[in-house]
């Protein structure tokens, strides 16, 4: 993976460059110190690390907005960042740009019970969010694995998912407006505590867009009132297949559980040796399925979701009888990536989403891939969603490890795209997937999606060498080829 | 004359946006031609009509999927979906009847490029939330797609959202993927009734919040002022004498009668109580979501959508109607407040408007004769830098204005 060649007239002026910022953000929140910058120079994408230029952590959105205009005016790029838990190296560093790090922006704004809405700074944690609400009963539901450490900023920009998406929807479902400084340094608002926007949707294009089109300063998220009940069940199967069809077979039968987990056996037996949860070790596929509403309703389902798996030979069937067991559950897929640190000494978390009546068929290829690049997968799905997380296991201390790892995510990845799915589910493009764009888009699919870049950033000085493989210049996207003439096709009906 | 182009391909589709781009032809795009009259008058020399781009390619119930082409239309889209108890779960509206253009003539390409959405908008989401991806030619005169079918999908911008909502001002949608959702097994609507309207409109906003925040699952919460709730064709609705706050319940039928006699109890020091079971429940609620109230209503020509925070609805609304002569009714919990307005000076826009500026929202004027769409805008004005973003992404997708210019602000 190659990023873009820096600067070096730009790294040559650090100092300058640093003195100037700290015009603006007085106080400890510049650093330049090759020690200090240590602590930046990589996200949750571990593999590929680099020092920052400089990391300036601004503490106001006046602040952001004058760090911006200030590098807009010098020609100076910029990597935004949260919590920096991202997995597809969004907020990766680069040698000559600046690190704008959110993390001070702490502060939840405004809790609207009546309206059902929270106002917050883009630093709070995802999980945040959900604690100053709960004593009322209420929750954000979206949640990332990450939850304790990412901040709601990062999830708006990477479109987060998490297990419970399956039915109360992805970050863009849950987003009410935010607050975003362009580069140029101007300050706009899209949304509020209203739905749908007047104009262009732009508030839905700035979810998911990585950190290329403005620095988040304030998100409105919406809220939920807690189900009264959760239950899950713990059902296994003697082999995928069966597992992958009581996805689908419950999925047709018009339920849709709160969460649909899916785990393989070497992920169930790293996860049981790490956290004891009481996973059985004789089959092959492990599935969590919760269901969450009232009791009676609860209830319901339950059965019949019992009854679908046993038509889909499940020989294990247990359900969760108080909100420990249910916990104790959850605990080995919540910690199915710690438990597999455990097993390997490095692994990458791949994120492809698919049909899901594809999974039988995908496992199968996935299973040809590992042995032909000779490493180890073990697979984590949010099955409901078809959204794979398989791990490739490594040890980057073998020399060609690394690189053999990188290459078997990417035939992976293009599996996924082949049987009719996506390269990103929910961890987004960022680095990691950028070069792999061109498995699913057309060039002129990707050029179309940089020209809304263009409306935003037209220096492309916003996490450039992100998501695109390719920054096409901005003047050449807006040429037209135009070929004049009559109509030249002359059976199209016209009246 | 004005020319008509109506291509039976996407490869037709292609020439014919070529060709407009190449003669610099700006072009009115339509397919079922509901909401012609939704947004500002045009000034096109050409017309391309998409009604011919139909059809249902893919539909995969398991998988909670529909492709279709993007002239297809509604009523056959739905009936697919009926087969398999599925549904569109934004609750799509029907407005041909409040725009005098007819019953069920909608397309699907329609309904997402006004990003419309019903009742169910305050649990499911809109028209964007539903939209997976889709296929569609630019205003430069290039074929594009953009999403999949697939519902978690962070790969690259979500253009989806941007088409949503675009009026066709970007580009021509040729195929759109949709999610669909199982059908309720059951509903369930609680009504509150009132003895009169006016400030009684906020206790509705309380009943509606307090049942919103519930853990009950409300998938829609409705209020009625006594004029709009006479309108109804359900009985107990009309004949109420008074407003109606109503709220809907869905779900596996278990779960549906133990909610609803849960959320009865924790609302009962509101008012009267009365219940519509399922089919009364969907002849009301479509009638919510189609603007029934104010369909063959000739006295009152100016209506208009207005998204603001919903407790501050009935607040902002009675504010207005302080100053203007009409009616109202409350969707969305109090979110979204339809209005209708007798004649007055631009619609009453400048009114409407400052009555939204604190709170936040926008106000959209949904049906007006063309004269005054061409002086008020029609979209809620933006600030300077929205303004400028929106022209820029205009650009983009569409440099010459060839799609459906001026429709939604001029020079857009």
């Amino acid at each position: 993976m190659e990023m873009p060649k820096p600067d070096d007239t730009v790294i040559a002026r650090r100092a300058e460059l640093a003195a100037a910022l700290r015009e603006i953000v007085p106080g400890e929140g510049v650093i330049d110190t090759d020690e200090e910058l240590r602590a930046f120079d990589c996200d949750g994408l571990m593999a590929y690390k680099q020092l920052p230029l400089i990391v300036v952590l601004p503490e106001t959105t006046e602040q952001v907005s004058a760090v911006l205009k200030y590098c807009h005016e010098n020609n100076v790029k910029i990597v935004p960042r949260g919590a920096g838990t991202g997995l597809s190296g969004g907020a990766m560093p680069l040698a000559d740009a600046i690190t704008l790090g959110l993390g001070k922006f702490k502060k939840i704004l405004d809790i609207d019970f009546e309206n059902r809405c929270v106002v917050t700074q883009p630093g709070v944690t995802n999980l945040g969010i959900t604690q100053a609400v709960e004593h009322a009963g209420f929750y954000y539901a979206p949640d990332p694995s990450s939850q304790i450490a990412c901040s709601i900023g990062g999830n708006v920009a990477e479109n987060s998912g998490g297990v419970h998406c399956l039915k109360y929807g992805l970050t863009t479902n849950n987003v009410l407006g935010v607050e975003i400084v362009l580069m140029n340094g101007e300050v706009v608002r899209f949304g509020g505590k209203h739905m749908d926007a007047g104009g262009y949707d732009l508030l839905g294009v700035i979810t998911g867009s990585e950190g290329l089109l403005g620095v988040i300063t304030e998100v409105t998220v919406r809220i939920l009132r807690k189900p009264e009940v959760a239950r899950a069940l713990l059902i296994g199967f003697p082999t995928m297949i069966d597992a992958g069809k009581c996805v689908a077979d419950v999925i047709a039968a018009g339920i849709i559980p709160g969460g649909m987990e899916l785990m393989d056996k070497p992920t169930i037996h790293a996860t049981e040796d790490f956290v004891h949860a009481g996973y059985p070790l004789d089959v092959e596929g492990l599935m969590i399925v919760e269901l969450d509403g009232p009791e009676a309703e609860v209830a319901y389902l339950v059965e019949r979701v019992e009854d679908i798996a046993r038509a889909c030979n499940a020989s294990t069937i247990r359900i969760s009888e108080s909100e420990d067991e249910r916990m104790r559950f959850w605990s080995g897929r919540k910690n199915a990536f710690p438990a597999i640190g455990r097993i390997s000494p490095d692994y990458i978390c791949v994120d492809g989403t698919i049909p899901r009546k594809k999974l039988a068929e995908v496992l199968e290829r996935m299973q040809g891939l590992s042995d032909k690049h000779g490493l180890r997968v073990a697979n984590v799905f949010h099955a409901g969603d078809g959204n794979l997380h398989p791990l490739v296991l490594f040890d980057a201390n073998q020399p060609g490890e690394l690189e053999s790892a990188e290459k078997l995510c990417a035939d992976i990845l293009t599996l996924c795209v082949e049987v009719g799915g996506v390269l990103s589910g929910e961890h987004g493009i960022g680095v990691e997937k950028r070069d792999l764009m061109g498995t699913m888009f057309t060039e002129d699919d990707l050029k179309q999606q940089q020209r809304v870049k263009c409306a935003f950033d037209p220096g492309h000085l916003l996490n450039p060498g992100k998501v695109y493989p390719e920054l096409h210049r901005c003047a050449e996207l807006g040429k037209m080829h135009v070929h004049h003439g009559k109509l030249p096709f002359p059976d199209i009906p016209r009246f | 004359m004005p020319e008509t182009l109506k291509p039976e391909t996407e490869d037709q589709l292609l020439e014919a946006v070529k060709w407009a781009v190449s003669e610099k032809t700006p072009m009115e795009v339509v397919a079922g031609g509901t909401k012609r009259h939704f947004g500002r008058p045009m000034q096109t020399s050409a017309t391309l009509d998409m009604s011919a781009i139909a059809g249902v390619m893919t539909y995969e119930p398991e998988e909670l999927f529909v492709t279709a082409k993007a002239g297809t239309p509604m009523a056959a889209l739905t009936a697919a979906l009926d087969e398999k108890g599925q549904q569109f779960s934004f609750e799509p509206p029907d407005l041909g009847p409040l725009l005098g253009s007819g019953v069920d003539k909608g397309t699907i390409g329609g309904i997402v490029a006004t990003n419309l959405a019903g009742p169910r908008r305050i649990k499911e989401g809109a028209a964007r939330d539903h939209l997976l991806g889709f296929h569609a030619v630019s205003g430069r005169g290039e074929v594009f797609k953009s999403g999949g079918t697939v519902v978690k999908n962070v790969t690259g911008f979500d253009l989806s959202k941007l088409m949503a909502g675009s009026f066709g001002t970007l580009a021509v949608m040729s195929q759109v993927t949709l999610k669909v959702l199982p059908q309720p097994e059951k509903i369930r609507t609680l009504l509150v009734r009132w003895r009169a309207d006016g400030i009684y409109d906020h206790g509705a906003m309380k009943v509606m919040s307090k049942a919103l925040g519930s853990s009950h699952d409300v998938s829609g919460a409705a209020h009625l002022p006594a004029l709009a709730a006479a309108s109804s064709s359900v009985d107990y609705v009309s004949g109420s004498g008074g407003g109606v706050t109503a709220l809907r319940i869905e779900g596996p039928g278990p779960s549906v009668e133990h909610r609803a006699e849960a959320l009865k109890a924790e609302i009962k020091d509101f008012g009267m109580l009365e219940e519509l079971h399922t089919t009364n429940s969907k002849t009301f609620w479509r009638e919510v979501r189609d603007v029934r109230p104010f369909v063959g209503r000739d006295d009152v020509p100016y209506i208009w959508r207005i998204s603001v925070p919903p407790a501050d609805g009935s607040r902002i609304a009675l504010a207005i109607l302080e100053t203007l002569k009409g009616e109202v009714y409350y969707d969305w919990g109090g979110g979204q407040i339809w209005m209708a307005l007798r004649p007055v000076v631009n619609a009453g826009a400048e009114v409407i408007r400052s009555a939204i500026a604190k709170t936040g929202g926008h106000a959209t004027l949904v049906r007006a004769p063309a004269d005054i769409r061409a002086e008020v805008p029609v979209m809620q004005p933006q600030s300077d830098a929205e303004a400028e973003i929106t022209k820029k992404v205009k650009e983009g997708f569409d440099p010459e204005g060839v799609l459906n210019p001026g429709r939604m602000y001029p020079g857009v």
